[in-house]
């Protein structure tokens, strides 16, 4: 039965968060421009309208996840984005899969903003809600699913399977049909950080809006200076989120992605940093306002630039205009009109409302001292500026292709070849130049200056980096000369910043600033390292010809293992010991060998005892709940000091994606080894194994022999009542041999079953994937007690794998964390002014 | 002059030279035909060549040599205008290679070589399902 309720409430739902969204819009405008008799009644009014927008979105939320929670695979959403396997806490990752859901996230958390606005904030809620709500009306409309002339708007979570696929002969002839099980949650996002990855980066567009409605709200009516105080904590909390959100993306990128590093300069990564960093430069030109009213035209540009550049990239990811560039972008729904909409009417209201206003923007007319503090803000906030222009530059690549192809002109741009050079040749140089300002920019900041004290001031703190700068060079051996640049203004910012932290003497809550720019510096410091100095173990100096034509040289940087095959890369001696499953309820891996698989590719049975701790967690014969798609490979490092160490690198056969491989990561102190397979045979059913007959041999019980160079011994021969689960009938004669194989590390078992039915003889192999081994007993010759058996072998099992050792990465990380400390410190700082200013 | 204005002048310069290497760094969506032309008049820039693997009638992938250490490999692909040609590339075949719909390479001629410093594959099952399966 089609469960049509649910679809219908939530598709009303989405209609009145629409229309109420609208009136919300409408209203919120009416009580800022009508006079004061009537202003009260408009803000209820608009504020009803709100409040209903919000019990109609939570609602859309709730009816969603009903679906997905209930399997109701009639629904497109939740047959394309769940299955009956998805366990209950990765089904809230559905709503990020599909575009729908996650424009539906977002307009929650634009929801959550609106309600804390309107309950914090009375003076500017008429104004800042109307744009709020205004948002929302665009946003709702991207999920709205109606046509209305012949034109889509929006594309609804709620559609039908059978609305979505209407030219699928299964609905012709059924239209009723309901499909048993759902396509499944892309396994790549069953990952603790793909569970807060998405909402905390939603939460981060979200929040670029308040900022810029409390910045157009001031434009439009004429606090062209207030916007500022009620905005700061909220643009500080903005870029915490942002940039929070960037780094857990990076960090899931990491350990489960195979790029070999956290940052791809994939264009979805750059759609978001840029706007970072133009949010990053804004907060502190709203903060030079704040202190000493310059800056403000910049501070209104960059504002309004973040979000609008939110909005750009919003079309980049969902108009699918990135095409082949990127691995990001969502499927195209048809939107991408209707997102060029919402971004050029963004563009236009800012500009008009900017340009009414510009004369009457009141600008400081005295020239800026080079020793003052704003004139150093101003730099840094240019450097961002520059940094994200350079990344725009070649992200927008594909979209003046389609502009000037559209235009009738042929361009074919493609991104430079070589991406990470082209972003991090300059990045890295805006990097220096931004530690050295964010070093030298707090001595400005906190008192003035003239450069007979600014001399004074900087000594000690120069000469300390140059004595740890030369320190570090020799220890760590740093010799290129923009890496020793970098590291030196990175060990400046820390130090200069470090030795602020000491003069505020315990007053913290002044702290943030200096906090977060030591972790930038860090930040800094750690990417050098770990990129600059990034070294593939598992290169292959050898070299190769590759044709006799060509006389160039090419390192290999893969390895080769076969299975239980020593190799020596580097200091490490490396041995493959196969394939493993993750089991509920059994901590660590399981080896394949151990289970036997059923009919059921989510349930196996244990061949033996699974012993941990000393304790059996699972017996022989208990059921096992596995997920078969994510194989393990374990990796055995061996170290001459002794300290030897086991990685499991995995593959994922993954439905919609094919397979991907996740790297395993061995984290130390001063470098982590960071190991992923490039390839392993035998992922997928169509890529069969080919055996081969090796051998036919006449054996008696206790006789030892040689399969595939593995040493094996026939250890018994009994009659058995069970084959496969199948009880015998009265004629039938089963024999079971078992054989032994010594495979290394482990020992296996062979039990081949030779059958007579009816004088029928017939003989059920026994296979170890694992040693490339079939064996079949093929006879019993009872005069002279021995036993025939044929022998098939086949490629052994084995791994191609890559190996980088990334120095120093826990700088990087723990930058990252000082730089969330310091915001929050920043944070509360900001919001108690504002909360003051209020109180006044 | 005002401070400003020097500040002015510096961002623009360094605007000015971040367009002029974007424009250098940029690659092109090129044909092994132009790709030839370009490297023959010393064009040594990395290209993107978009194309699909050389397949039998029957629908097989062919021309794939695999080295000796499985190390790398090399196959035929034929670009936009049905133009073959070998490409080298120094990794193991990527995994789910044979399935992909279309290849985008990126590289440039050694001599008479194209080697591949990247391959970019699009498979058909990627983020779209077109097909239900009813199995019950």
């Amino acid at each position: 039965m089609i469960h049509s309720l649910i679809g219908k409430l939530g598709q009303l739902s989405i209609i009145i968060a629409f229309v109420s969204s609208l009136v919300a819009a409408f209203s919120f405008y009416k009580s800022v421009v009508i006079d004061d008799l009537h202003k009260k009644g408009w803000i209820t009014y608009a504020q009803g309208a709100f409040y209903v927008h919000a019990v109609a979105v939570v609602s859309v939320v709730f009816c969603l996840y009903y679906i997905v929670y209930n399997h109701y695979f009639e629904y497109h959403y939740a047959w394309s984005h769940s299955s009956m396997q998805l366990p209950v806490y990765y089904m809230i990752s559905c709503f990020w899969e599909g575009q729908e859901g996650s424009f539906l996230l977002w307009i929650f958390w634009n929801v959550v903003l609106g309600m804390v606005i309107l309950n914090t904030n009375k003076l500017w809620k008429g104004s800042v809600m109307s744009i709020f709500a205004l948002g929302q009306a665009f946003l709702t409309s991207m999920i709205l699913g109606v046509v209305i002339f012949n034109v889509k708007i929006g594309s609804t979570p709620f559609i039908l399977l059978r609305d979505a696929m209407i030219n699928a002969p299964v609905f012709q002839l059924n239209p009723d049909f309901i499909p048993e099980d759902g396509n499944g949650l892309n396994a790549l996002l069953q990952n603790y950080w793909m569970v807060i990855h998405p909402p905390m980066l939603f939460l981060g567009f979200a929040t670029t809006q308040v900022p810029f409605a409390f910045c157009i709200a001031g434009l439009w009516t004429g606090k062209i200076k207030e916007w500022i105080r009620p905005a700061l904590p909220w643009a500080l909390f903005s870029a915490m989120i942002l940039g929070v959100a960037i780094l857990m993306g990076a960090y899931w990128a990491y350990e489960t992605l195979n790029f070999g590093g956290y940052w791809n300069w994939d264009p979805v990564e750059n759609a978001v940093y840029v706007p970072w960093l133009i949010l990053v430069a804004s907060y502190h030109t709203m903060i030079t306002y704040h202190n000493s009213n310059t800056a403000l035209k910049t501070s209104i540009l960059l504002v309004v630039a973040t979000f609008i550049l939110i909005l750009y990239s919003t079309f980049l990811t969902r108009s699918g205009i990135l095409g082949e560039s990127s691995v990001h972008s969502f499927t195209d729904l048809g939107l991408s009109g209707q997102l060029l909409i919402y971004l050029l009417a963004y563009v236009i209201l800012s500009i008009v409302l900017m340009v009414r206003r510009w004369k009457v923007i009141p600008t400081s007319k005295k020239e800026v001292s080079s020793y003052s503090r704003e004139f150093w803000i101003f730099v840094g906030a240019t450097t961002l500026c520059l940094m994200g222009f350079q990344v725009l530059l070649a992200t927008s690549f594909p979209v003046y292709n389609s502009i000037l192809n559209g235009l009738g002109i042929e361009s074919n741009l493609a991104l430079p070849a070589d991406q990470a050079s082209y972003y991090s040749k300059f990045q890295l140089w805006f990097g220096v130049a931004l530690a050295i300002l964010s070093g030298t920019g707090q001595f400005f900041w906190w008192r003035r200056m003239d450069p007979k004290k600014l001399k004074e001031i900087l000594m000690g703190p120069i000469l300390l980096t140059l004595i740890l700068s030369a320190i570090t060079m020799w220890v760590t051996k740093v010799t290129y000369f923009p890496y020793i640049v970098i590291l030196t203004a990175g060990i400046y910012s820390v130090i200069a910043n470090a030795k602020i932290l000491w003069s505020l003497k315990g007053k913290w809550h002044l702290s943030g600033g200096s906090i977060a720019h030591i972790g930038i510096a860090m930040m800094l410091i750690g990417i050098m390292y770990s990129s600059g100095y990034s070294k593939v173990v598992s290169l292959n100096k050898s070299g190769l010809l590759i044709s006799k034509e060509v006389d160039d040289e090419f390192n290999l940087s893969n390895m080769i293992l076969f299975l239980n095959e020593p190799r020596q890369m580097d200091e490490y001696s490396l041995l493959y010991q196969g394939r493993n499953v993750e089991a509920r309820g059994v901590p660590g891996y399981v080896p394949v060998e151990v289970l036997t698989p059923t009919h059921d590719p989510y349930h196996w049975i244990a061949a033996e005892n699974l012993v941990r701790n000393g304790k059996i967690v699972k017996a022989q014969g208990d059921t096992l709940e596995i997920s078969p798609e994510n194989i393990y490979f374990k990796i055995r490092y061996e170290q001459e000091n002794g300290k030897d160490f086991t990685l499991f690198p995995r593959i994922q056969v993954n439905a919609s994606m094919g397979q991907v491989a996740s790297p395993d990561i061995k984290r130390s102190a001063t470098k982590d080894l960071y190991t992923h397979l490039s390839y392993a045979p035998y992922m997928t059913e169509e890529e069969t194994r080919e055996w081969k007959h090796a051998d036919s041999i006449t054996i008696q019980i206790g006789d030892r022999f040689f399969i595939n160079d593995f040493v094996a011994q026939l250890d018994e021969v009994t009659r058995v009542h069970e084959v496969r689960g199948i009880t015998l009938e009265n004629d039938d004669i089963a024999v079971m041999a078992t054989i032994t194989v010594d495979g290394g590390n482990q020992p296996y078992l062979l039990k081949p079953i030779f059958f007579i039915r009816d004088q029928q003889v017939a003989r059920i192999p026994d296979v170890i994937n694992d040693l490339g081994v079939r064996v079949a007993f093929s006879k019993i010759n009872p005069e002279t007690d021995s036993f025939d058996f044929d022998i098939y072998t086949t490629q052994k099992d084995f791994v191609i794998l890559k190996a980088i050792e990334k120095p120093f990465i826990n700088i990087l990380w723990s930058g990252t964390l000082l730089i969330v400390i310091g915001y929050a410190i920043a944070i509360r700082r900001r919001y108690r002014e504002f909360v003051r200013s209020t109180d006044k | 002059m005002k401070k400003s204005h020097i500040l002015g002048i510096v961002v623009i310069a360094i605007a000015i030279g971040i367009i002029m290497t974007t424009a250098g760094d940029a690659s092109s969506y090129v044909t092994f035909r132009q790709a030839i032309d370009m490297a023959s008049v010393g064009n040594d820039g990395k290209i993107h060549v978009v194309g699909t693997l050389k397949k039998t009638p029957s629908g097989s992938v062919e021309g794939i040599e695999t080295s000796e250490d499985k190390l790398s490999f090399s196959f035929i692909m034929l670009d936009a205008d049905l133009m073959e040609q070998k490409v080298y590339y120094m990794e193991p075949m990527p995994i789910d290679f044979l399935k992909s719909e279309q290849v985008v390479v990126v590289g440039a001629y050694h001599d008479e070589l194209f080697i591949a410093d990247k391959i970019l594959l699009k498979c058909p099952s990627k983020y779209q399902e077109e097909e239900i399966s009813i199995s019950s």
